[in-house]
């Protein structure tokens, strides 16, 4: 960004149309994004700060928070392990189908997520394909915390996936080299100086993952049980305090959600702000 | 690219020299691994679909797929859809002919807020019309006195939507067009082109694809909405569902005939949204932003 522009709100351009496009854009996201969300806190608001932490911090909302934050977790560092090795398959190796499956990580971006929660469902249910396998195993998944963990990885893969595999595809070969030529066995390149400079990307893969798990919703409900404080995710109290009217409880509940996904946010700038400076990508 | 072509039906092609990559057996273990697990959570999802869509046989998938409520669930999220979709690519075209072709105080936090939709749970996206213009919301009262109805109905169904689409074609053009600059357009003005004219004839075919292709991915993303729809629609049989609701509904009643039947219809829409993207990517792959995550 170029520095001083002194106090003129814009750079004087030969180009029309600044003040028709800048005041259509403003408008639009006011009236759909800004002040919908601020109705949001200011529901959330008419509780009090009192009211706030009670609703927030009650049991039952307490554990569905957590139960989406801690599934979530699991399931974007699950992500986070298969999606590197997904990545260096598809971009170092070649074999046959490569095209195919490179072309099939993007499919939980393009199904639509009440599929996948059915799909998932029928799967894994205790006499679906893969559940009548688990079953003997005494493996339960469907309608338990799994069935979460199963739908939030089969969402979240392709973060990871999408984020790391251009940083792999721009990785300077001759650093490998240099690395071979100084001694480096293959294993100590890659843990000392591949993986090292793959480590933004994989943190920022895995912090996308994880603020989409958090609040997943279409995915999951087939495949929970949905039973309170057991298999209960925060998006789902929130819809059943709004078919009780509690608008309130519900805006409260919706307030601490976006709280923790602006952290997660806040983590994701973070890290490329250091992946810029260490290794100026 | 092309070297997938000439790739013999081997694991053991190396790109780099014998010290840049890994040896044999670790390369076959790696690849297993990669593909299993991507079989196992992408693909045999997919495959469950059609399976259990066919399950009852194709007299059976027909009439679930024409029986009025689908039809009309078909009918409601194609409108839907044509609706959110237009509108968020005349927002894409302003936000990203902003950004991009001028310099101006505020810019970066425009632009990061032009993602915001994407960090909120789409029942977040949901609820914040059902606050705003819900019975008991901010409004209610006075859209009910002026009889006009936005919550339970289809005015809710596309605001609920446009939200949880609206950074998809912004993103594609923002970071192209800052890439491309603004020679072309200061050339077409300074040989006499109108604002207008230099927009139709010079930016938008330069940005045709990149164009598309957010357009693509904003219309399946629009189509298959769950989560904000579903809080806002009230889930009225023949009037407020749209296909993924209704494949909810008949899924509860057990109907899992009918309800993957429906549900096979927006699979096939995400392979055919998967097929395009790919297209446009190998075919265009320098007309797109290089940006290709969500």
């Amino acid at each position: 960004m170029a520095g001083a522009r002194g106090l003129a709100l814009k750079r004087p351009s030969a180009i029309p149309g600044f003040g028709l496009a800048l005041g259509f854009t403003l408008t639009y996201l006011s009236l759909i994004v800004l002040i919908p969300l601020a109705a949001l806190v200011l529901k959330a608001a008419t509780l009090g700060f009192s009211g706030f932490w009670e609703v927030v911090t009650g049991p039952r909302t307490l554990a569905a928070l957590r139960l989406s934050f801690f599934t979530s977790l699991y399931a974007a560092a699950v992500n986070a392990f298969f999606g590197v090795i997904i990545a260096w398959v598809l971009v170092r190796y070649r074999f046959p189908g490569r095209r195919l499956f490179d072309a099939f990580v993007d499919l939980p971006f393009a199904l639509p997520t009440a599929v996948a929660g059915i799909a998932l469902t029928a799967l894994y249910a205790p006499n679906g394909w893969i559940g009548s396998l688990l079953a003997p195993l005494g493996i339960k998944v469907a309608y338990t915390p799994n069935g979460i963990l199963i739908a939030l990885i089969f969402i979240g893969l392709p973060f990871v996936v999408r984020t790391v595999q251009p940083v792999l595809e721009e990785f300077d070969r001759e650093l490998e080299e240099a690395s071979a030529t100084l001694g480096a066995n293959r294993r100590q390149t890659v843990f000392h100086v591949i993986l090292p400079s793959l480590l933004p990307a994989i943190l920022t893969g895995f912090a996308l993952a994880l603020a989409r798990a958090v609040g997943e919703y279409g995915s999951v409900i087939f495949i929970a049980g949905n039973i309170p404080m057991v298999s209960e995710i925060a998006p789902l109290l929130i819809v059943i305090r709004l078919e009780e009217f509690g608008y309130a409880q519900a805006a409260a509940i919706g307030t601490a959600m976006l709280m923790i996904s602006f952290g997660i946010l806040l983590f994701v700038h973070l890290v490329q702000a250091y992946a810029r400076r260490r290794f100026g990508q | 690219m092309s070297d997938a072509a000439v790739a013999p039906l081997l694991v053991t092609k190396p790109r780099g020299l014998a010290v840049t990559t890994e040896r044999g057996p670790v390369r076959i273990v790696l690849i297993a691994v990669g593909v299993i697990f991507l079989a196992l959570f992408l693909l045999l999802p997919l495959a469950a679909v059609f399976v259990e869509a066919f399950r009852a046989g194709l007299s059976a998938y027909y009439a679930s797929i024409t029986e009025p409520d689908a039809v009309a669930a078909i009918k409601l999220t194609l409108l839907v859809a044509a609706i959110a979709v237009p509108t968020n690519l005349i927002f894409g075209l302003a936000a990203s002919w902003a950004i991009a072709k001028f310099d101006f105080r505020g810019k970066s936090l425009l632009n990061s807020l032009i993602d915001l939709p994407f960090s909120v749970s789409p029942v977040i996206s949901g609820l914040i019309y059902v606050l705003l213009f819900g019975l008991q919301g901010y409004l209610g009262p006075w859209l009910q006195s002026q009889n006009i109805q936005i919550i339970f109905a289809l005015p809710g169904l596309v605001l609920a939507t446009i939200f949880v689409t609206f950074p998809f074609v912004a993103r594609e053009l923002v970071p192209l067009m800052q890439e491309q600059g603004t020679q072309d357009e200061e050339a077409a003005l300074s040989l006499g082109a109108s604002g207008w004219q230099t927009f139709f004839r010079v930016t938008l075919p330069n940005i045709r694809w990149a164009l598309l292709y957010g357009v693509v991915l904003c219309n399946a993303r629009a189509m298959g909405e769950f989560g904000a729809v579903s809080v806002v629609s009230g889930h009225i049989r023949g009037k407020t569902n749209t296909m993924p609701l209704h494949v909810e509904i008949l899924y509860n009643e057990y109907n899992f005939a009918a309800a993957f039947a429906v549900a096979s219809l927006l699979a096939l829409l995400a392979l055919v949204t998967l097929v395009i993207k790919v297209a446009l990517e190998w075919r265009y792959a320098d007309q797109i932003a290089a940006s290709r995550r969500h």
